[in-house]
């Protein structure tokens, strides 16, 4: 491998585990807080790439209000994917929660493929923030720059919010115990509300920026990226932001040098998660960053 | 200032609470005892709403808050320090302070209360930046007790905040009641440990299989044969 493909590498591996980061934490955050493994998270990438699509295409807007406007709509849908679908079962045995989550997920792909039509719809790509950037020998998208300053500033807002706001304690709080936290004062429904929307509007911005990098949208295109980012967040440790976003930049920094190094092996791309996350949960079983809180009663 | 009357609670099929008639006047010390599964605890959770009466009248202040949420109960003045501490783990003694303030706006006065707990427990002060799951037992009392206070209630119920601690600790943990009732607090306070509960109450409840026995002023139950007899295991 030249260094020009090196280097082409790394940049797709961050790219690529930047988008996994942004995903895996909506994952994590509402694992940690409701204890659920939201599946229909993967779908909302979908939700956020067509809603993009239709107001380019279709409605004719500016491209960043098409964007905005998904952004907004995704994060609408998850908020309300939890009052009707996770809410009412929130004291029922946490199988029912998980069995309405990926009820959740067929309807949402179904309703795609019967709305919007099992055909694959090429993503636009707004020369505004996809060009060609000429570098020395090599050329690359302005996605690889893209991609993961958004991701970085994303990232850093949420560990802000996590970590150092009251919304963000409460949230903590929550996720060890509600009951208590209620005693509190804090309304528990607003907690996770607020969780949802956090996941949701990242997902959103990880789907559209995710189209934008593989420009070709169609009902099931969130199905292997969450479950690549749902293997990233157990990887890192399920429930902890940062180990989702270590677990993501794992994940997608492995994928692209496996190919890279080994492009014999390519076939087995999508292998190579489960094959990280086993040999992570060999000798971290609660994952990278687990949560193992000591505890005296 | 509380009053309850005639409270009844049901888990399932288990009546916990059977008719319990309660007051707690403004500034006194009350306390409630009995033994093991006579429905203590259910009374404090019913009365901050974590668990719905199906029958009775809760009135604070006057207003009835029966079956009101846990969240403006606790906002209208009525903090509960559940059995077990229950302490946020995972978070730091300062952030579980910063919890209990969680409802408050007015930010120079829990910088002051923040103050004057670090006073009152010089120990948490020294770990403001320790997970809370490494404190010692007693310390998680102290930080349970702290928190609570953060609220700045005008009714702090404790229940059994003396389970488990060593002696000297639960010496110390009743001179901090005392402290805080000094200084003006209302309190509704649950222990085993009756001798000591009922040395520090003015007035006393005493709760068997859900229904309220004897009652009087906590010296007087204190030398009251009965109670001497099956919760002070003396003849
Ligand atoms: N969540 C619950 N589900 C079913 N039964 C319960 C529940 N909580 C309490 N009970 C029952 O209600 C009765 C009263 O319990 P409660 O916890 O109020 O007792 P307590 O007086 O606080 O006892 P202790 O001194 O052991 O803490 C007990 O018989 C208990 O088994
Ligand atoms: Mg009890």
């Amino acid at each position: 491998m030249t260094l020009e493909t090196f280097l082409q590498n790394i940049a797709n591996g961050i790219s690529l585990g930047s988008l996994y980061a942004l995903i895996a934490i909506g994952y994590t955050m509402v694992y940690g807080i409701i204890r659920l493994i939201n599946f229909a998270h993967a779908d909302l990438l979908m939700v956020a790439s067509y809603a993009a699509f239709y107001g380019i295409l279709v409605f004719a807007l500016p491209w960043w209000v098409s964007f905005l406007l998904a952004i907004v709509i995704t994060t609408i849908l998850g908020i309300s994917i939890e009052k009707i679908a996770y809410r009412p079962l929130r004291d029922a045995p946490r199988i029912s929660a998980l069995i309405s989550a990926i009820g959740v997920s067929f309807l949402l792909e179904n309703l795609g493929i019967v709305l919007l039509g099992a055909r694959p719809k090429p993503f636009p790509r707004p020369e505004e923030v996809v060009w060609n950037i000429h570098l020395g020998g090599i050329s690359f998208l302005s996605l690889a720059i893209i991609i993961p300053v958004i991701t970085l500033v994303l990232l850093i807002a949420v560990n802000l919010i996590v970590n150092k706001t009251n919304v963000g304690i409460a949230m903590r709080a929550v996720s060890r115990d509600f009951e208590t936290a209620s005693l509190m004062a804090v309304d528990v429904n607003k907690v996770v509300v607020t969780t949802f929307a956090v996941g949701s509007g990242l997902a959103a911005v990880g789907g559209i920026m995710w189209s934008l990098q593989y420009p070709q949208i169609d009902p099931l295109m969130g199905v292997f990226p969450g479950l690549k980012c749902f293997i990233a967040a157990v990887m890192g440790g399920i429930g902890s932001v940062p180990g989702a976003m270590i677990g993501g930049f794992i994940l997608g920094m492995g994928e692209v040098m496996l190919v890279g190094l080994m492009p014999e092996l390519s076939g087995y791309r999508d292998a190579f998660a489960f094959v990280v996350l086993i040999l992570i949960l060999l000798f971290k079983p609660g994952g990278i960053l687990g949560e193992h809180v000591v505890e005296k009663v | 200032m509380l009053k309850i009357e005639n409270l009844e609670v049901y888990y399932g099929g288990i009546h916990a609470l059977k008719g319990i008639t309660l007051e707690v006047p403004e500034n006194k010390i009350v306390t409630l005892v009995g033994a093991n599964g006579a429905g203590k605890s259910t009374t404090l959770r019913a009365i901050s709403g974590l668990v719905s009466p199906s029958a009775g009248r809760i009135t604070f202040k006057g207003e009835d808050i029966t079956g009101k949420k846990t969240v403006d109960i606790v906002k209208g003045g009525i903090t509960l320090i559940p059995e077990g501490r229950r302490i946020f783990a995972n978070l730091t003694v300062l952030e579980n302070l910063k919890m209990g303030a969680y409802a408050r706006k007015d930010k120079e006065e829990i910088k002051k209360d923040m103050g004057k707990i670090f006073e009152l427990f010089p120990r948490l002060k020294e770990r403001e930046w320790q997970q809370a799951g490494t404190l010692s037992g007693g310390e998680q009392q102290m930080l349970a007790i702290g928190r609570a206070l953060m609220s700045r209630p005008q009714l702090l119920m404790m229940d059994e905040p003396s389970l488990g601690l060593a002696p000297l600790l639960v010496k110390e943990v009743f001179n901090i009641i005392q402290d805080i009732y000094n200084q003006g607090m209302t309190i509704l306070l649950i222990e085993q440990n009756a001798a000591a509960a009922l040395q520090i109450a003015d007035y006393g409840y005493v709760l068997e299989t859900g229904r309220i026995v004897l009652e009087g002023p906590g010296k007087e139950l204190a030398d009251n044969d009965e109670v001497r007899r099956a919760y002070l295991g003396k003849a």
